[in-house]
């Protein structure tokens, strides 16, 4: 199992999205697939150094959920803000980070940025500090509460 | 002769509308936001939503006119999903970079 | 097609051409090198959506792989031209 298939989910991925791009469903297609998932992630292994070990299924089940939900509620603040008489101006806020994977840091990287009205803008070396631009800013406290409560927590959880 | 459902039609018309006027709410923010940062947030709308809302529409019209799940464009927001947020963040980064260099009203490095 | 549906393709395109031509301006007046980079980045996205619907007018598949096309060639294009915006060279 470990020998054949050191990442299982990037197998299980890469085999889904070949089946995916390559319609009809057929035993040969099938068998490519196979191949496909099996071979390249024991090819691809030596290009990554830290392999990230990800636990507790339920919680990145539910934080998938969670972003998904946020992506679209700031979807449509985004576009309020927008058509309002006077856009907001945004701000940048500094956040205090306990979450120190590099994986887990990566994902959190990516669901900020990817949250409409979010993006991450630098990391300090140290990987304690991370600075964000915001597009619309009530209550730093509040917002930064809010931010580790609902993303680094999980992210801590599946990742460390 | 279509051969697809006038509800299927009816969904992905609506599907199709919503995505067009995201893409044009966000394009408004190059107008309308006063700083480089502040404009970085408007086109994650049309890579989110209208992406999906358009992805959608056309899953469903292929899978009623096919009489089979047509799933291959879900590629695409998955693929944006992954690319655009790192491309905005090297972005932010190099405006920052020479924002500093130029000497202009940006926060300092974060210490450490 | 139907009558709705077709309206309601046209109707999207228009919006679509709208926003390219909002973001053209952009492009143009820049003034920052990074500002004409996002507006660019932006005219990728909406290009994808233009080809996914065009896909549904001609029922053609084809144009999906154009979309992907272009998705994987402005994520590398885009990476680049921050990467060059941050030292100044692509390759070092």
């Amino acid at each position: 199992m470990r020998r054949w298939l050191p990442v299982p989910l990037l197998s299980a991925a890469l085999f889904a999205l070949w089946l995916v791009l390559n319609p009809p469903l057929s035993a040969p297609a099938v068998l490519v697939a196979v191949i496909v998932a099996v071979l390249v992630p024991v090819a691809a292994a030596p290009l990554r150094p830290v392999r990230a070990r990800v636990r507790r299924p339920l919680v990145l089940a539910r934080l998938i959920l969670h972003v998904a939900i946020d992506i679209l509620v700031s979807n449509a603040q985004v576009a309020r803000g927008l058509l309002r008489r006077s856009p907001p101006s945004g701000a940048f806020v500094t956040i205090p980070l306990e979450l120190s994977d590099a994986s887990g840091l990566a994902a959190l990287a990516i669901i900020t940025t990817g949250v409409p009205g979010t993006v991450w803008v630098e990391l300090a070396r140290d990987r304690r500090f991370v600075r964000l631009h915001v597009y619309e800013l009530d209550d730093a406290d509040a917002f930064i509460r809010h931010y580790k409560e609902r993303y680094e927590a999980p992210l801590r959880e599946i990742f460390e | 002769m279509s051969g697809v459902p006038a509800w299927v039609e009816a969904v992905a018309a609506v599907l199709v509308v919503a995505s067009g006027l995201a893409a044009v709410v966000s394009s408004l923010g190059f107008l309308r936001m006063a700083t480089f940062f502040a404009r970085m947030h408007p086109p994650a709308l049309a890579s989110s939503f209208a992406v999906w809302a358009a992805v959608l529409a056309s899953i469903i019209y292929f899978s009623a006119l096919e009489r089979a799940p047509v799933l291959h464009a879900w590629v695409i927001p998955i693929l944006l999903a992954i690319t655009v947020p790192i491309t905005t963040t090297l972005l932010a980064r190099a405006a920052i970079f020479r924002r500093r260099r130029e000497g202009a009203d940006v926060p300092p490095p974060l210490g450490g | 097609m139907s009558p709705l549906l077709s309206l309601a393709i046209d109707v999207a395109l228009a919006c679509y051409a709208l926003a390219l031509a909002i973001a053209l301006v952009r492009l143009l007046r820049g003034p920052a090198a990074e500002e004409r980079i996002l507006a660019l980045d932006f005219m990728g996205i909406v290009a994808i959506l233009v080809l996914l619907v065009v896909g549904i007018r001609y029922r053609s598949s084809m144009t999906f792989e154009a979309a992907l096309l272009i998705a994987l060639t402005g994520f590398v294009a885009t990476a680049a031209l921050a990467k060059f915006l941050l030292r100044g060279e692509v390759i070092e």
